[in-house]
């Protein structure tokens, strides 16, 4: 067992998971001290002992599935761990593994899953499943592949759109359902059929394993962690999974931009500093101070939302919607060659999705040709807002600063700048980029109070972390 | 109490009406085996807290639970000594040269534990609870390493103090901030998110008697069917639970549109959030 471990923890750590000496050893302890005969306690101790972050579960279920899927455990029963080629025994024992194709019928194959799924009979599916991925996937020894054509050939010949609406009906009954009951059905049938979708994967996988080693699948199915992912080329289901963690990370940036300065600048409290004397007799030995209020911050975020941007700007917007729920006075700005204000786009309940249809459809932020501009869309912007910029208003402007070519005009931000508390920009290209081709970053850069790489989900994440503000000037002198 | 496996432990948490999913209880045990302290993440409201006070239930030790807050320190999370009795101790006696005195007044009489000292003193076994530990400063953090790793207290002017009994502590958190990696190095880790459907039932019918297993199942459903929208606060556990006694409270025996409606405020928190709910899942939005 040890080495399998050690090989995992390794898998882990390749993967991006941080693992220490320490957690590795206390994994180990905890191995020795469990039942290892059954998968699920070995995996959910594995996980506490060797997993500190929500975000990192995903590496570690495929890692595991990858590493244990195939070991045949002391005392777990025939059926939960099947090897996987040359299947001796239960249902699917007749026609064997690998038998040819010909003889299959694949409407039986239909119907007994659709039976398992309805009667909620894991046995059954998980032989269902298995045949299925004998007959359907085609799979060819050697070839060094994560599985995800396998998975995808052996869903579409199973033909899911129409199990998925025979299983509504077999759950319904012949009932007229009202909207309400066949929404709650129509969700009951969805998991039934992301339950058969993970039982093939991970009977793909098992396979995999079985015919190239794990260390070889492991190596093809890594994938860089969510918080790896370059922002400027993430696919959908990535930015999906990063939805999760962006929640978090605005709740940490509100907590940061609102924290009180913790040095006693507030004035003497001379009635509670007497009134706390009287423990001490009468000697004043710990003086209170009144609190300074709380800080209001006051947030606006400029997007670039160009064609350039397209999935950065996704994110941002994303990001920018996670943010509404947390500050009162946040304003958006989204801007292409000119510049709209799309606070109310984002109003507390609208979901994402409308959202950014009426930013592409409603908000102006086309002018002349769709091309970034940012001269012109920060010359509009503060001509237009800047009289309302506040002593405490941080301004975040998000983009890669790329100004095909025309004058960066960047002068104006020099008037943001002192109008505002704090000016950041945040911008998806790698620092090598910068200035490079059309890039304008740098005239851009030199007028703000800091200027961040954000590429990935982390180095956001570290800018919130590391973010300090310069504090919030009195307004007597602005 | 010994427990003698996971499946003991589930079943001991469910007397106490507290349902454990696999992972829930491998954790609980392995924090008894390997005496480590559990940090419980989750969102809220899914029974973090209520997990710690039914282990303590269970396993018939007393809870000593520290609520976090920003700006907590040592004084009011370890120790302080009683300065008041200290100077009465100095005032009442001008016998005796300063030396005795300045032993006498740094010993365990004027030593007012909290709750971490307390749980460390206690020659009970205890259940520790230190809530929200997201809530205080990074630096404070640092002030719990020392009890998560060895269980022990150093205190200048008296040595280091040992746990007389090992205390299973558990850490909540809800991930306001990232805890610095040396906490999360000492703890289990454990996340627990909404219950599925089943779990739920089973919750429900534990926590509200008289319900039926068809109500339940339907509480469960529409629960995870409002957390599948995108909403500024998707129902806790305890809101279903909150709902599905209003439900009994008003003899309902079917969901239907018009009971969701009425009663969809128990469940959800933010007009916002009603209104979005109401019009996805019901026909005709409430007015």
């Amino acid at each position: 067992m040890l080495p399998v471990i050690t090989g995992f923890i390794d898998e882990l750590r390749e993967a991006g998971v941080p693992v220490s000496m320490v957690e590795a050893i206390d994994a180990m302890k905890a191995v020795e001290a469990i039942d290892i005969g059954r998968r699920v306690a070995l995996r959910e101790t594995l996980r506490a002992t060797l997993i500190k972050n929500l975000r990192h579960e995903r590496a570690f279920d495929t890692a595991f599935d990858i590493y244990f899927s195939t070991i045949p455990l002391p005392g777990e029963g025939e059926a939960e761990n099947g090897p996987t080629s040359g299947d001796p025994g239960d249902a699917s024992g007749g026609q064997g593994a690998g038998a040819g194709a010909g003889e299959f019928d694949q409407e039986a194959l239909f119907n007994a899953l659709l039976d398992a799924l309805a009667g909620m009979d894991a046995e059954a599916l998980r032989r269902g499943v298995r045949e299925a991925v004998d007959r359907l996937a085609g799979m060819e020894p050697g070839r060094p592949v994560g599985g995800t054509y396998y998975l995808y050939r052996t869903l579409r010949r199973l033909d899911l759109a129409e199990l998925e609406e025979q299983l509504l009906q077999a759950l319904s009954g012949d009932e007229e359902l009202s909207e309400l009951e066949e929404r709650l059905l129509r969700e009951e049938v969805e998991a039934l059929i992301s339950q058969l979708r993970e039982e093939v994967q991970e009977e793909i996988r098992r396979r995999l394993v079985a015919d190239r080693g794990r260390e070889a699948v492991a190596r093809t199915l890594r994938r860089p962690l969510i918080e790896d992912i370059d922002l400027m080329h993430a696919t959908s289901s990535d930015l999906a999974d990063m939805e999760a963690a962006i929640g978090p990370l605005t709740r940490k940036l509100a907590a940061r931009l609102a924290r009180r300065r913790k040095k006693r600048t507030g004035r003497l409290d001379f009635r509670r500093t007497v009134r706390k004397s009287l423990a001490t007799g009468g000697v004043p030995a710990d003086p209170q101070f009144k609190h300074p209020r709380p800080h209001r911050p006051e947030v606006w975020l400029l997007c670039d939302i160009s064609g350039s941007m397209a999935t950065f700007s996704r994110f941002t917007l994303q990001f920018t919607h996670a943010m509404s729920t947390h500050f009162s006075k946040l304003r958006s700005f989204a801007f292409v060659d000119t510049i709209d204000e799309v606070t109310d786009f984002f109003g507390p309940g609208i979901d994402f999705g409308s959202a950014v249809s009426r930013i592409t459809t409603e908000a102006e932020v086309v002018w002349l040709d769709g091309h970034s501009d940012y001269g012109n869309s920060l010359e509009t912007f503060y001509n237009r807002y800047g009289p309302q910029i506040s002593p405490r208003t941080t301004v975040i402007i998000t983009g890669d600063a790329r100004n095909n070519y025309r004058p960066p005009r960047d002068g104006v931000l020099a008037d943001v700048a002192r109008a505002s508390r704090a000016l950041v920009w945040l911008n998806p290209e790698p620092i090598a980029y910068w200035d490079t081709g059309d890039s304008a970053m740098s005239h851009y850069a030199r007028h703000c109070t800091s200027v961040h790489e954000v590429r990935t989900l982390r180095q956001l994440e570290e800018f919130v972390e590391t973010l300090t503000l310069p504090s919030g000037r009195s307004l007597q002198n602005a | 109490m010994e427990f003698e496996g996971p499946d003991r432990v589930a079943e001991a948490l469910a007397s106490v009406d507290y349902l454990a999913d696999d992972r829930i209880a491998q954790v609980v045990y392995l924090a008894e085996m390997l005496s480590k302290p559990v940090l419980v993440e989750g969102p809220a409201g899914v029974g973090k807290t209520e997990l710690a006070k039914a282990v303590a239930a269970v396993t018939g030790r007393d809870l000593i639970r520290l609520q976090c807050y920003e700006g907590l320190d040592e004084a009011k999370a370890l120790y302080e000594w009683n300065y008041k009795k200290q100077l009465l101790r100095i005032q009442s006696d001008v016998d005796h040269d300063w030396d005795t005195i300045s032993h006498d007044i740094f010993s365990e009489e004027f030593l007012l534990t909290r709750p971490l000292l307390a749980a460390i003193r206690s020659t009970e076994p205890v259940v520790l609870l230190i809530d929200e530990v997201d809530r205080v400063e990074v630096e404070t953090e640092a002030l719990l390493l020392e009890i998560l790793s060895d269980f022990q207290v150093s205190i200048p002017e008296l040595g280091t103090m040992t746990a007389n009994t090992q205390p299973l502590v558990f850490l909540t958190s809800n991930n306001t901030r990232e805890l610095s990696e040396a906490l999360k190095r000492r703890c289990l880790f454990l996340h627990i998110d909404y219950p599925d459907t089943e779990r739920e039932q089973l919750i429900l019918s534990a926590r509200v008697p008289g319900l039926s297993d068809h109500l339940a199942g339907q509480v469960a459903k529409v629960a995870r069917s409002i957390r599948s929208l995108d909403l500024k606060k998707s129902p806790s556990v305890s809101e279903t639970i909150d709902w599905a006694r209003t439900l009994l409270a008003l003899s309902v025996e079917e969901v239907d549109e018009k009971v969701l409606g009425d009663t969809l405020h128990v469940l959800l928190k933010y007009q916002a959030d009603i209104e979005k709910a109401a019009k996805e899942l019901t026909s005709s939005p409430t007015p």
